[in-house]
Formats: C-alpha cells, structure tokens, sequence
C-alpha cells in the first residue's frame, strides 16, 4: 500500500487525516512542522505528502521548495491542505512546487476521494 | 459448588455468606474478592459498624463488620471469619462475614419480597428473598450498605464547618 | 469509509486550539507592548488553525466568527492595518469569546450567543465590511454540451510538480467517452529526451453531458503548467486558452455532537514529554536488569555470592528511589501555565484603575505537581489583584512619593529545598497600620492594639473576618477574604507569610510542598496505632514534667513552649485510640505549627521518619476530620496521616465553644 507523509502542526487535523487514511489501508507518517517532514521525507520514501500550509519552524510553502530539490521528491504529489481558497495563495503553493491542494474544509470522504484520485 | 434450577428465565448469580445462622446472598457481580479476615487500622469518628480500613493493592478500603452493621452480637472472628470485597458506584469497600458457603443462580421470578417480620435484620437491606429446597437466602441489596447518603450527609457537615469559619 | 467519526478528535481539537488561545492571548499582551512582526504570524497561524479546525470537526459558527478575526489579522500580517490599542482591545476580547465558544462546545451547546454575534458584526466592520448571510453557491452554470473538444498540452515541468497526465486523461474518462489523441510533434530527438519532462499533448474529444466546470476542475491544478483550450464539440474553432474558473468546494461540514466527548475526561490528562518517558524505559530496563541479577539467587546460593547480594539489592533500592522521583515527575509542570494569565490581569486592572504597573515574572519554568498547580491558581490571583487594588499607588501619588510613576509586580517562582516558593513582590505603599488596626478594631479580632508588633498587626489581614468583601467567589477571586487565600494555601500542605516595609513595598511568600503524593513524615505510637505527622509541621518534641503543665477551666490543658502557652491536643482523646500512655511525664509532646496556629500533640512517642505515599481516604470512604489521607506502611498495614491544620482548627472551635 501507498506510503503517505501528513504534516500539520494542529494535532487534531493531522489526527483526523492520519486516522482516515490508515482506515483505508495507507501507511501513514506524521509530521509536526515543515521541518520534521523534511527529516522524514530524507529518511523514507513516500508516495505523497500532504501538508498544511501555516506551520511554526517551517511552513508549508518553504518545505514543498525544499523537497523538490530532493532528486527523490521529484515528480511525487505533494498536495496542500489549506484554508486559503483565494488564488494567490494557490499559485504560490504551485509555484513553490505542489502538485495541488484540498480546500479545508474537508471531511474524511472528500479527502480519501482525493488520495485515490492522485494514487490511482 | 453451584447448584442451580433454571426455567429459562433472567438469572442472577449469588453469593451466600453466613451470618448468626443465617444465610445471605449477594450479587456475585458486585464481589470483587474474597480475603481471610486480617486486622484493619481503626479510622477515628467512625460508627461503630465501620472497623477501620484496609489496604487492597494500594487501595484504601473500609471494611464493615455485617453483624454489627445489622444490630446483632459482636462474635469472634475465626478461622472461616472472611472478608467480602465488593463494589458498589465504584467504591470499594469489605464487609466481614462468618464464612463464605456458596454460589447460586436464583432467577428473578423466585425471588420474593422480604415480610416484615421474621428476620433478624433491618429489611432496609434487603431486596428480596428466594428459598433453596429448606434453605432461605436473604438477598443484601449492597448499595445500602455503605449508606453514600451517610457519609454525603458527615461531608456537608463538616464542610459546613469550614466554610463558616471561612466566612466568619 | 464513511464510518470515520469525526467526534473522536474533539478533545484533541479543544486541547490544542485553548493552548493556541492561550498563546495568542500572550502574542498580544506582547503586541501591545511593542512587539514584533512574528507574534502577529503567531497570532494568524493560531485563529488559522482554530479556524480550519472548527470547519473540519463541525462547528460553523465557530469557524465564521474565527473567519472574521482572521481577515483582520490578514490584514495586520500584510501591513495594510497597522496594530493599535484598540485593535489589541478587540482580538483579546475574540479571544475570551472563542474560549467561551469552546466551554459551550464542550457541553454540547449552541456555540453562538449575542455576545459573540455583537463581536463578530465589529470584526467585519473593523475589516472594512459588515457579515452578509451565507447566501447560496453562485456558479455560473453553462449549460451542459452533447460534448467537448480539449487541447492539453503540459509544459515541460509539469511532471515534476506531481501531477501526471494520465491520472487527468483517467478523471475525464470519468466524465464521458473519450477518444483521445497523443501529439507528437513537440517531442524532441532521443537524445536530447529527458525522461523526467512532458513533451507529449493530447486533443480529446469527450462526449457526454459534462459541464464546462466539471472539465475544469479536472485541470484545477495544473493550471500554469500547462496550455489548454476547452470548446464545445461542435464550434471547434479557435482554441483560445481558457482561464480556469476558480471552483467552488462547499464546505461539506458535518454536524457531530460534541456531547460524545464532553464528560468523559473527568479524570484529567497530562501531557508528558518524550524524554520523560525515555528516562523511565531506560529506568525499567535497569531494573529488569537488575532483577535478573538478583534471579541467579533464586538458583542456587553460594554464600561467598553475598557480596554479589548486596550489591543487586543496593541496586535495587538505587534505582526504585529513581524510578519514584521519575514517576512523581511526570506529575509535574511548570507554574508559567498559571503565570500566563497575569500579562492580561494586570493590563485589564491597571486600564480600568489608571495605574501604571510594569509586570515581572520570573521562573515560569519551575516545575510543581500538577494538583497543586491546578489549586494555585485562584490564591495567586488574589493576591495580585490585592496588590494593585491596594498595594501600588497611582501614578501621581507615586511621583510625589519620589517614585517612579511605574509600579513593578514582581511574581518569582524558585525552589528551597524540598518546597517551591512563589513570591508575589509590589514596590507600592507597604501595609497600612493604622487601617489594619482600625477595622480589626471595628470588627472586634482585636481589643487594643497597644504592643502589638508590626508583624502581629499584618498577620491580621488572614483573620477570618477581617474583609469586608461579599463572599461571592467570581473567577478572578475578588471577594474572596485573605483567610481564604491562606486556607486554600493550608489545604495544599504550604504557607503564606508576609513582608511589608511603609512605603516600600510588600512581599507575600508562598511556600509549598513539591508534591500532594509523597510527604515526609514521622510515624508516632499512639496506644496499640501508628500516625503518620508530616515533618513539614514539627516545630520540636519536647518531653514534659507534669507540673509543667497547667489545667485551665474547661477542660484544656496548656504548656509553656518558648514564650508562648500552647494547648495540648491529647491524640489518644481526639481519635480514640485505646491503650494508650495517660500521664504526660510517660510520652511525649510533638509541637506541630499550622498557619492558624501551633499546638502541642501528645503521643506516646516516635517510631521513625519515613516518606508516605498519600492516598486518599476519601476515594472509598469519606473525609474525617483531623485526617488528611492514609499511607501504607512496610509491612502492608494501613497508617492514617494527621492533617495539622486541621487538628488546629479543631482544637480552636473546642476553645471558642
């Protein structure tokens, strides 16, 4: 099964995502802040990162530019869950390299509907 | 050790415990254990019924001695003198009884009201009784042991107290 | 996989949205002091996350009220509204209402009131606009077409970003009936192909009843990384790249009740750190090691092996005492979590008495038991209000003191040895004399104040009666008469003493025990019984002659204790307990000191010193007076522990009556 990294710094969010996908089977990591998923990305290989956007220590944003660097994190989906359903905020998050987003909020329904559009 | 007749109906299991040549069951649900009578630590401005307080397994649990706590003689305690554990909203407390003696499966349509007279004991303590062949088992309705409302009613007491004090 | 409750992350979502209140609260205490740009992204990121939460978990009112106070702190964090007073004014009260929403969502109730709706209208007209009712979806909705013709061509870099064509030719199939044609004529020559870019383009042709934005938002995200033209099938004409309507997600929020969750966490949590919880795995693994040591005995015993024994057995009792003191402290946490709530008293107080007070807080870090923390809140709230309230001066009044126009609080926390000491220090007036005196005389506490010390005079400010305040106990303990902060601290197992210079200031000291589970202690024989009298309350044993005991009327008896007569508690009498010494010559007399008092107790004498594990008598049975737990002593017998105070207290009602 499908290798997924969940960063939030809210515990409950990353609670609820963790908790849905690992119901549906996925392998699960969880990550604080931008930074602990960088260490964790480094570490492992996942098959899609999802993040929110507004974290301490490093937010979303400079962490989607760090792990396109990463040779390995080339090509992998990395969506952004996010509160901001403004534009601008979208095309930063594509500019910084995401591969999409998911508009909080979002219900365990609509984000496995996500997860399965991106792994197929 | 069980003996039990069953019609197919509700049944509840019992443990019996002897008291002044009496037998009474309780509800085997509420027993947590059975121990042989050790001594306890006397607790001060405690009624007579409450021997003191033992230690289960960390817990501090008063113990009440049955004969006392229904008005009848004080006896010596002896080899088969035990204590009952049991729960009751979640308290622990042990009640000491002359010996253990059974497990019984009485279904609720055997059990009948307690008369008024004919028993050594309060009824307010009990919820029942049922007859095995010759023998006649009084049900302990436990919650009524411990009487919560008694030890409530010393609490508000005394917090009374306090709080006068304090606003005095 | 709709069986996934949302209610099971409420408390989690409650817990951690109180603490990003709590840091908000702080960031703009902070703010409003001069601070910096990051507590206002501090600030954001937490009504973002209380915002995103409150969506997610179904609490829309709560999420619409955080919407409005996040606009203006978006415009705070852009620079387009600069931060003032006023606007510090308004986010502390959102805060005070989120709190409140979030006691409401606890307990299942409407989230909503006017208060918080009042709050909400001036945050959006703060934000430039008033709240419209949620009107419904506007799309523009094109008519559904028999069909499309799509022009897709990604840009080189697209496949890089994540998102791979075929999961989009997948999602239109799901559309309609494709037919689909690749394009090759963008592809460069093998050699100079890199694999990891997309030089292919597609024309589809998609029949079925999709709309336009169905279509779109298949392509939602690559918009930017990619050239395409979306036509109805039959006016293919000139693809023009179509700019992609932002589609809209309704918000499909769930209404769970939160009555689930609320109630069921009466028992209390503590966060624990993971180096906490390291150091014991490391401890057990000690011990296991240990244990195995001490297994090769059970086997055979040697006695030229004893010096092995001891050795395990020091061990043993070595690592025990750690694991103990490691166990107790994850109990503990440090007093910042109720020094937190001091920033916002003292700015509120002073704003409202139009004094000026710099606020110091020193030794948040210092760590005490989570019980006695949880108790200590309301006292020390009292005693800083009092010392605004009565010990700082106004501003004027200070100048002409020849002070600074700014009084400073000083709150310190610290530990002496097995106690933590919180001091509570104002650089205000000092304690008035003549005005303690006046109303102890008018209150009758006492006759004269001739000879009285100046310390004996202060002490009366604990005197039950002596504040005039209605006991109505509101939060912030006003009301509430000093006896009560001292009772309160007594109950805890600690003290309160005071320091006060005219003119100089005053020093209330805290002193209290490290930890409600484990006090130190000396176990006393009284008759065939043992009792446990917590060594933090013995002044002194003193063996007595009989004559230098004096009977008084009624009953008492007194002793001269240094240059004071102090009454003599019997405990044998008090409790009850049989067998036990009667003369006074044949036991001996413990002096033990409450803040109420000192008494001297009578026993027939001492066993040892010992740490007691406290353990509530009252969690089976029911308080008794004069008791204040039970312990369990080494051969596994039950040992009752003396509650001083209240033996103190005891014996002064048998006095008064």
């Amino acid at each position: 099964m499908a290798k997924i990294l969940a960063v939030d710094d809210s515990a409950s969010m990353r609670g609820m995502v963790a908790f849905t996908l690992r119901s549906a089977g996925y392998e699960v990591s969880e990550a604080e802040n931008g930074q602990l998923a960088l260490d964790a990305a480094r570490g492992a290989r996942f098959d899609l990162v999802l993040a929110d956007v507004n974290m301490p220590v490093m937010d979303g944003l400079s962490m989607v530019r760090e792990l396109r660097v990463l040779p390995e994190y080339k090509g992998v989906p990395i969506l952004m869950l996010t509160t901001e359903s403004n534009t601008e905020k979208k095309m930063e998050g594509k500019a910084a390299g995401a591969t999409g987003w998911l508009v909080k909020p979002f219900d365990p329904e609509q984000l496995l509907a996500t997860v399965r559009r991106v792994l197929g | 050790m069980s003996q039990s007749f069953s019609d197919g109906t509700a049944a509840t299991q019992y443990l019996t415990v002897n008291l002044a040549d009496e037998e009474y069951g309780i509800d085997i649900l509420a027993v947590r254990e059975i121990r042989g009578w050790t001594p306890v630590t006397r607790i001060p401005q405690a009624p007579g019924y409450v021997l003191g307080v033992l230690n289960l397994r960390g817990a501090i649990v008063p113990v009440l001695d049955l004969r006392l706590r229904f008005g009848l003689t004080r006896e010596e305690y002896s080899g088969t003198t035990v204590t009952v554990i049991i729960t009751v909203a979640s308290r622990l407390f042990g009640i000491v009884v002359d010996a253990v003696s059974d497990v019984l499966d009485v279904e609720q349509n055997h059990v009948r009201p307690v008369p008024d007279m004919g028993t050594a004991v309060d009824t307010e303590y009990l919820k029942g009784l049922t007859s095995i062949g010759e023998r006649m088992v009084l049900l302990l309705d436990a919650d009524k042991l411990l009487q919560p409302q008694d030890a409530q009613m010393l609490d508000a007491a005394l917090n009374a107290v306090d709080d006068v004090k304090a606003v005095a | 996989m709709s069986t996934v409750s949302l209610a099971q992350f409420h408390q989690v979502f409650f817990e951690e949205s109180l603490e990003g209140l709590d840091a908000m609260e702080a960031a703009l205490l902070a703010l409003d002091q001069g601070g910096d740009a990051e507590l206002v992204h501090l600030i954001f990121r937490a009504a973002h996350s209380i915002k995103g939460g409150a969506a997610t978990f179904g609490f829309p009112d709560m999420a619409a009220f955080t919407h409005e106070a996040e606009s203006l702190l978006d415009e705070l964090r852009d620079g387009r509204r600069a931060t003032d007073g006023a606007i510090v004014e308004l986010l502390l009260r959102t805060v005070d209402c989120l709190r409140g929403m979030f006691d409401r969502a606890q307990t299942g109730q409407p989230l909503a009131n006017a208060q918080s709706d009042e709050l909400r209208q001036q945050l959006a007209a703060t934000v430039g606009r008033s709240v419209v009712a949620p009107a419904g979806k506007t799309i523009d909705k094109s008519t559904a077409q028999s069909g499309w013709v799509i022009q897709f061509q990604p840009h080189p870099g697209m496949l890089a970003g994540g998102n791979d064509p075929l999961r989009l030719l997948r999602e239109l199939a799901e559309l309609g009936q494709l037919t689909v044609e690749a394009q090759l004529d963008r592809l460069p020559a093998l050699d100079a192909l890199d694999p990891s870019e997309c030089h292919l383009g597609w024309r589809i042709e998609l029949i079925g009843a999709a709309t336009r934005e169905a279509i779109v938002a298949v392509f939602e995200w690559v918009e930017g990384e990619c050239d395409l033209s979306i036509e109805p099938l039959a006016q293919v004409a000139t693809a023009q790249p179509s700019n992609i309507v932002e589609a809209v997600a309704a918000p499909a929020v769930q209404n769970v009740a939160a009555k689930a969750v609320a109630g069921s966490n009466d028992a209390g949590s503590v966060r624990v750190g993971i180096d906490k919880i390291d150091g014991l795995i490391d401890l057990v693994g000690e011990l296991v090691i240990t244990q195995a040591m001490l297994d090769q005995f059970r086997e055979e015993f040697d006695p030229s092996r004893i010096a092995l024994l001891q050795h395990g057995l020091a061990q043993l009792a070595r690592h025990t005492r750690t694991l103990q003191e490691s166990v107790m402290g994850i109990r503990m946490l440090p007093i910042g979590s109720v020094f937190n709530r001091f920033p916002r008293l003292v700015r509120d107080l002073t704003q409202k008495l139009g004094k000026l007070v710099k606020l110091e807080m020193i030794g948040e870090h210092t760590e005490l038991d989570k019980t006695v923390l949880e108790k200590i809140g309301d006292p020390l709230v009292h005693l800083v209000r009092n010392a605004i309230d009565h010990g700082l001066e106004m501003p004027e009044k200070r100048r002409a003191a020849g002070k600074n126009e700014t009084g400073t609080l000083r709150l310190e926390a610290f530990h002496r040895g097995g106690s933590i000491v919180v001091e509570i220090v104002d650089d205000g007036a000092g304690l008035n004399r003549d005005a303690i005196v006046a109303k102890a005389l008018q209150k009758g506490l006492i006759q004269s104040a001739d000879g009285l010390s100046d310390e004996t005079v202060n002490e009366l400010i604990f005197q039950p009666g002596f504040s005039t305040a209605a006991t109505t106990t509101d939060l912030s303990g006003r009301g509430v008469g000093m006896d009560v902060v001292r009772r309160n601290v007594t109950d805890l197992g600690g003290s309160v003493a005071i320091k006060s210079r005219p003119g100089a200031g005053t020093t209330f000291t805290i002193t209290l025990p490290l930890t409600l589970a484990i006090i130190d202690g000396l176990s006393a024989a009284v008759g065939e019984e043992c009792y446990i009298v917590p060594l933090v309350s013995i002044v002194e044993s003193v063996q007595l002659r009989a004559d230098a005991v004096r009977s008084v009327v009624g009953g008492g008896e007194l002793f001269r204790f240094r240059d004071e007569y102090l009454p003599i508690v019997r405990l044998h009498e008090q409790f009850g307990c049989p067998g036990a010494k009667q003369q006074i010559e044949d036991g001996l007399v413990i002096v033990v000191e409450a803040d109420t008092g000192r008494v001297g107790l009578f026993i027939d004498g001492l066993i040892g010193q010992q740490q007691a594990v406290v353990k509530s008598l009252e969690a089976n049975y029911r308080r008794v007076e004069g008791i204040s737990g039970a312990t369990i002593l080494a051969d596994g017998s039950v040992a009752l522990i003396i509650d001083v105070a209240g033996l103190v207290r005891m014996q002064s009602r048998r006095k008064a009556a």
